[in-house]
């Protein structure tokens, strides 16, 4: 899994050029989906299409270049078409859609995957499936209320097979959201509305073992994992900076920061950094 | 001048204007150390911003309150509609990268509706500046009326030095009997260029930039009519927007016209870097020039220049 998912942050880096992407919530959420479609899920290039395999539904949708790579790392999409990262040619962009095997439902205006994960999840039930669902959220993301909503019918619909699973990197886009919209104590919140929720380091594949191992967590419950990460990990220069979240970098500047990833250099980087949502 | 230089000066000119977000920041980044308590940031939450601008209004505010179009005119739209239109208050609604503007995001982002969302609610106007430099030239007379007002914005910066803005009134940059251009926003860039193909295919060209698309300037839209073909261009859906809005007028004067329609017809548009997407989509100067003339010319295409933000 380490190799798995340094690969999948050479990957993002690359993509943070020629237009750039959102590299510094990627990089928090790699593990996160590393471990899932390694362990976790049962979602493999040859059951897309198949009604029993696991759902991941990702919400957030800017840190959709850990997924491309994540799938390209499993041979779900070829890993040549990363080069397309905006071209008119291929259907790889800032936010998650379709064109790509792999995903479920695009993504990108907050707090809408919930509310879909819960249609999934429901029908799972009524139709009697053992399918797991999941859905990656961002911590700024629960600011919208729709999220909320979606915890308060999970847990009136008893759906114990969805797991909402939050990449918990502290920033909004801007700014820390305990400075601006504090979430904490964000275990107590979900508790307080039905789920059952453990809060592990997002970055440990043991502790996410241990988590998602407890599945489901208990009968009848919503499962809630708070994984605590570091917007921008592996790269000390981009880690926790709230100014780099949409960078677009120059060719150099990549080449450093791929050095970087693999411990060999520190990187001076003097990128505009562009602020988007 | 910049939209923040003049938000800065006009809430510092009075004490009424509250600046909000829903944190979007790209336009507003300074505000929050020269206002203090008068800029909000309510995190993502659209909703929650459009309810309480409503209630800051009720106590005498003038919000001006910020997100990325699609967010602030379709999330938030029942808000919009319910707690800022019925109740008519002065809410300022700024919608940042509407049209092609939103360039990679994908069509979450796409902000193509939103001419036709927004006029369709009583109370609400309508603007559509064409670059920075028509954007602070019409910003004072919408943050100063009394009603609800939707604009989008657009901070490109051209060239262009636009006449002084009227309320209600569009910008006639040219007129001619072949062919009249209408449009707004951003393409306004790409209709200059098409107006210099125009002319020097020996056309007798006008452009229209319509600024205020509700209330509009049914005036300049009968002018243009005169023309012997009119050509509504937008990045916005067909329905709803320029196109309908030019049939509403000429319909109810009783007029006709030849009108070729350029918008986009019942889809998103291809996600990718600006330059690209218009490229891509047809709405580049010259591609519009040849659509007109119904033939290739070997005229060229200015560079497009990236957007400043890619939000």
């Amino acid at each position: 899994m380490e190799k798995i998912a340094l690969n999948v942050r050479e990957h993002i880096i690359k993509m943070a050029t020629d237009g750039g992407c959102f590299i510094g919530a990627s990089l928090s959420a790699t593990d996160l989906m590393v471990y899932l479609y390694t362990r976790f899920l049962n979602v493999n290039k040859d059951n897309l299409e198949d009604p029993d395999r696991d759902y991941l539904f990702l919400s957030k949708g800017h840190d959709v270049p850990a997924l491309y790579g994540t799938l390209a790392e499993l041979g779900i999409i070829e890993k040549s078409r990363l080069a397309n990262h905006l071209s008119l040619n291929d259907h790889i962009y800032w936010h998650p859609n379709t064109h790509i095997p792999g995903i479920e439902f695009h993504s990108g205006s907050l707090g809408h995957l919930p509310s879909v994960a819960v249609g999934v999840a429901m029908d799972i039930k009524i139709s009697g499936g053992n399918n797991k669902v999941v859905c990656i959220l961002g911590d700024g993301e629960l600011n919208e209320g729709t999220c909320w909503e979606a915890v308060l019918v999970a847990n009136a619909y008893k759906l114990d097979n969805l797991i909402f699973v939050i990449d918990r990197n502290q920033f909004q886009a801007n700014v820390r959201t305990e400075e601006l919209i504090p979430l904490e104590p964000l275990k107590d919140k979900f508790e307080a509305f039905g789920a059952a929720v453990k809060r592990v380091d997002g970055h440990d594949f043991g502790q996410l073992e241990e988590a998602f191992s407890a599945y489901p967590f208990q009968p009848g419950k919503l499962n809630v994992v708070i994984a605590d990460t570091v917007r921008g990990k592996g790269l000390p220069s981009i880690e926790e900076r709230a100014d780099r979240w949409f960078c677009n970098f120059s060719g150099q500047e990549i080449d450093q920061l791929l050095l970087e990833l693999h411990g060999e250099a520190a990187t001076t980087l003097t990128s505009e950094t562009l602020i988007v949502r | 001048m910049t939209y923040e230089e003049l938000l800065t000066e006009t809430a510092l000119a009075n004490e009424q204007v509250v600046v909000m977000t829903a944190e979007n920041r790209a336009l507003v980044r300074n505000l929050p150390g020269i206002l203090g308590k008068r800029f909000i940031d309510t995190g993502i939450t659209e909703q929650t911003m459009v309810g309480a601008a409503a209630g800051l209004a009720l106590r005498g505010r003038i919000p001006v309150i910020h997100a990325l179009t699609s967010f602030l005119t379709m999330r938030a739209f029942e808000f919009v509609r319910t707690d800022v239109g019925i109740a008519n208050l002065p809410v300022k609604l700024s919608g940042f990268i509407p049209g092609f503007l939103s360039d990679g995001n994908g069509p979450t982002h796409q902000a193509i509706e939103d001419i036709s969302l927004m006029r369709g609610i009583p109370n609400m106007t309508v603007f559509a500046p064409a670059d920075e430099d028509d954007l602070v030239k019409m910003l004072p007379a919408i943050w100063q009326s009394k009603r609800p007002a939707y604009t989008r914005i657009n901070t490109r910066k051209t060239s262009y030095q636009h006449a002084d803005y009227l309320p209600g009134k569009a910008e006639v940059i040219a007129e001619g009997s072949d062919v009249t251009i209408l449009t707004y926003g951003l393409l306004f860039e790409q209709a200059l260029i098409a107006l210099d193909i125009l002319k020097s295919e020996g056309l007798s060209v006008g452009l229209i930039n319509m600024r205020s698309l509700k209330p509009v300037d049914e005036q300049a839209i009968l002018n243009a009519a005169k023309s012997n073909l009119v050509v509504t261009l937008e990045d916005h859906f067909l329905t709803g927007g320029l196109y309908s809005i030019v049939a509403e007028v000429l319909l109810k004067h009783r007029q006709t016209a030849n009108v070729l329609p350029l918008a986009l017809e019942e889809r998103w548009f291809k996600p990718a870097l600006l330059p690209d997407v218009l490229q891509h989509e047809g709405f580049t100067g010259k591609q519009i020039a040849e659509k007109i003339l119904g033939y290739r010319t070997t005229s060229e295409q200015p560079e497009i220049l990236l957007t400043e933000f890619s939000e």
